[in-house]
């Protein structure tokens, strides 16, 4: 445990919303999630957009994006907050900290494994697949 | 592999011309006719050492995804199963948040 947790939490607002509000809104989940103890790493307005199906007879809407770091306690007030607010059409919150461990994870294993064949390219790599990745060699094997 | 495969196999193809899966494009032989191309599995994710597939990267995700809303098969893609997951995992959630569509009719 110990360690803090990293989140995500990506909502949208109701397009119908102006600026001020979509400001006022953003403004009190960050101090809620500050009250709870947690810390916002990175905050960002992604913008109105449309979505790729209605919500609530909504067609577009404004996408909030919030990095934070924390017990946990934040998103569990932050997510009651969202549910009765009915401005936020939907929101959802991603475990960051997981995901990248896993990524750090992959990366050893393929320091490792190149480590282990120096000359690694071989069989994997005979054919010079199409385009993308001029340098791929190494790492295309298993499959 | 089975009759049922190939045919299956080459549904898919048809519709695949329209998203970018570029794996197949050096297969020189075999036009129509004679379908006994070996794709080469090659999982693009592997290659570029992707280790976070992000839900929001609608370009990447988009690439994943025909027409008709449904994620892209293995069998297509040549994905290998760690980076199918993650991308399976990642178009879900793009679904949840009404950044990719459940289905599209």
């Amino acid at each position: 445990m110990a360690g803090l947790r990293q989140y995500e939490v990506l909502f949208i607002v109701d397009p119908t919303a102006d600026d001020d509000e979509v400001a006022k809104i953003t403004d009190t989940f960050t101090q809620i999630i500050t009250d709870q103890g947690g810390t916002i790493t990175r905050a960002e307005t992604l913008g109105r957009r449309q979505l790729a199906y209605e919500i609530l007879r909504k067609k577009e809407g404004i996408f909030i994006d919030i990095e934070l770091e924390g017990s946990g306690k934040e998103i569990a007030e932050l997510e009651r907050r969202m549910r009765v607010n009915d401005r936020v059409l939907r929101y959802l919150t991603v475990r960051l900290d997981e995901e990248r461990q896993r990524a750090e994870k992959f990366k050893d294993k393929r320091a490792r494994k190149a480590a282990k064949r120096p000359f690694g390219a071989g069989q994997s790599a005979r054919r010079g697949t199409s385009d993308f990745a001029p340098a791929a060699a190494d790492e295309a094997s298993e499959g | 592999m089975s009759a049922n495969y190939e045919d299956r196999n080459r549904n898919y193809e048809d519709r695949q011309r329209n998203y970018d899966n570029d794996d197949d494009g050096d297969r020189g032989r075999g036009g129509r006719g004679g379908r006994r191309i070996h794709r080469r599995r090659i999982c693009r994710f592997c290659i570029e050492k992707v280790d976070i597939i992000d839900f929001k990267d609608l370009r990447l995700l988009s690439n994943y995804v025909p027409e008709r809303g449904k994620i892209l098969p293995r069998r297509i893609s040549g994905n290998c199963a760690i980076h199918q997951r993650m991308l399976a995992e990642a178009i879900k959630r793009a679904r949840n948040i009404a950044l990719l569509p459940y289905t599209t009719d």
